[in-house]
């Protein structure tokens, strides 16, 4: 069992050294990274495999009958367990390879979209990124489904008791992030899971914020859909994980026609594989899928507790030193909060803010961060937003903070 | 001046200045001074929605010559935009039509014209350009 390895003692220098991307200069400063919420550096272990992959193993996977495609199917087969053993899905065939949370989740609108009916109520919240409510939109529209929106409050928390007043026999779907991108608030995904299943609802999670921050376990969590992008784990873009479970996937219609997804075709009738390739038509991101493999390998070797301590006081320390500032707000104050720092200052816009940074080697990001009903909410054009990662140090924060400093007082 | 000496004229005022910061500090210093819209004209229709950043454009033709206004909401963008409107203002349609707007690559904003930077320069541009080309 991967979970069983005996865990890394927590070094940051000795983290740090295992990420090439961050040891090097921008505009002549040291890059300090605090854009993780968008995508994760990567450890050379994963950019290691991917030269591998290409340089050694690369073949197109299943039905070969060479050896370098037995090696491939092998790899990428592997990577789908260790994937497996790491969120803990009782199924392998329950893991399936997508192209990212996007895809993902618009895979499981259009499969399970295709099993309701007029009237029929979706639910997500106030606070999803355009990926969790664009692909609902359109599937009320395509279905006439009713689309409903938990609010939120001031602090950027869900209102539980109005997210109750909407669970019905109506309720068909409920699809929320665990950690919301722009607000960095932790959702209580498991309270909203057991409350859906009591109406006969099944649940989707975004977990494309969560999954690099703490242990998921999606039999405790009693999910029906975990969704997650590679890339924000430490892996390679263009490949992610719909993890669903085998008696929901079973019963839905695929969602893309091509090879690798079938049992047999003629032009009368065409039948459909098994899972996991139900849902993978055609050649699949192989290198994509081997290496987020290996990032996951990576990752259950690091001290996930120390990880998230560590992670917690540097956004804490950039909250209390923000704050500082004359006309500075924290957007997003829940109680339970990862390590991502949404902020505005008064009368001075987030792109100017954003850019002062970047000329001084810190990267953050600047905008709506694809949430803009969440901006709507909280009436501002954007925030800056640092979200912080475990190769992030305090040393960073303080130089941060004084980049900061400097902008604000060069734009007022 | 002509349109290319005013890129020129440009181009030598940020030599001046070899660290971003400075630089900088003088965009902003021109997008401060510069009250370069009339409240009358930051309507909708002018209005270049960028993903970031929003910009508002007015143009009109006086004496065969262009005219231009423009502000924003952030003050980077509204220095960078002075510069274009300095470059641009009254020169004719067809010079501002096929004008190669090199100054701004030259001190080193090219990124803030990309399409991906998305702050509504990159538009800002095409429309300064269009209503240039309409008005031939």
């Amino acid at each position: 069992m991967v979970e069983e390895k005996i865990k890394v003692p927590f070094d940051v220098e000795q983290i740090r050294r295992q990420f090439p991307t961050l040891s090097q200069q921008v505009y002549g400063k040291d890059l300090i990274y605090l854009d993780n919420g968008a995508t994760s550096q990567k450890p050379q272990v994963v950019i290691d495999a991917i030269a591998k992959y290409y340089s050694e193993d690369n073949s197109n996977i299943h039905r070969g009958v060479h050896h370098l495609s037995q090696v491939a199917t092998e790899q990428y087969e592997n990577a789908r367990s260790t994937i497996q053993r790491y969120i803990n899905a009782p199924l392998l065939e329950e893991v399936l390879f997508t192209a990212g949370t996007t895809a993902g989740i618009n895979m499981i609108a259009f499969s399970f979209g295709e099993t309701l009916k007029e009237g029929d109520e979706i639910i997500i919240s106030a606070m999803e990124h355009h990926s969790n409510i664009v692909p609902w939109q359109m599937l009320c529209e395509r279905k006439k489904c009713i689309l409903k929106i938990i609010p939120i409050n001031q602090k950027g928390e869900l209102k539980m008791d109005v997210f109750e007043s909407f669970l019905s026999e109506k309720t068909k779907l409920v699809s929320v992030t665990h950690i919301s991108n722009t607000l960095g608030t932790i959702n209580p995904i498991k309270e909203i899971i057991d409350q859906s299943h009591q109406v006969g609802a099944k649940v989707i999670i975004d977990g494309a914020q969560s999954i690099q921050h703490m242990k998921i376990d999606v039999q405790e969590l009693d999910c029906d859909f975990f969704i997650f992008s590679g890339h924000k784990v430490f892996g390679p873009t263009g490949v992610g994980i719909v993890y669903g479970k085998k008696e929901i996937l079973d019963t839905l219609p695929p969602y893309q026609g091509g090879g690798d997804m079938i049992a047999k075709v003629t032009f009368e009738k065409t039948t459909y594989n098994v899972l996991p390739h139900k849902f993978e038509a055609g050649t699949p991101n192989i290198s994509g899928g081997i290496c987020l493999g290996t990032a996951f390998e990576f990752l259950a070797e690091q001290d996930l507790n120390a990880i998230a301590k560590h992670e917690h006081h540097l956004a804490k320390f950039a909250e209390e030193e923000i704050l500082k500032i004359e006309g500075a707000r924290i957007i997003g104050t829940a109680q339970n909060k990862t390590s991502v720092v949404s902020f505005v200052i008064d009368g001075l816009h987030p792109f100017d803010i954003g850019t002062l940074l970047d000329k001084q080697g810190i990267a953050v990001r600047t905008g709506h961060h694809c949430t803009q009903p969440l901006m709507d909410f909280f009436e501002i054009p954007g925030t800056i937003r640092a979200s912080f990662a475990f190769y992030n140090t305090m040393e960073e924060v303080e130089i941060f903070i004084k980049a900061l400093k400097r902008s604000v007082g060069m734009l007022r | 001046m002509t349109l290319e000496e005013k890129q020129i004229e440009i181009v030598e005022e940020f030599e001046v200045y070899d660290d971003w910061m400075d630089k900088y500090e003088y965009i902003i210093e021109l997008g401060k001074e510069l009250p370069i819209i009339s409240e009358e004209n930051k309507t909708e229709d002018k209005l270049i929605e960028g993903c970031q950043s929003r910009v508002w454009l007015h143009s009109e033709v006086k004496d065969g010559k262009m005219q231009f206004s423009a502000d924003s909401d952030a003050i980077i963008t509204k220095g960078i935009i002075g510069l274009l409107i300095r470059v641009m203002n009254n020169e004719s349609p067809e010079t501002i039509a096929t004008a190669n707007l090199h100054f701004i690559a030259d001190i080193g904003l090219q990124e803030h014209l990309s399409p991906t930077r998305a702050n509504g320069l990159a538009s800002m541009v095409q429309r300064l350009k269009m209503s240039a080309l309409k008005a031939i």
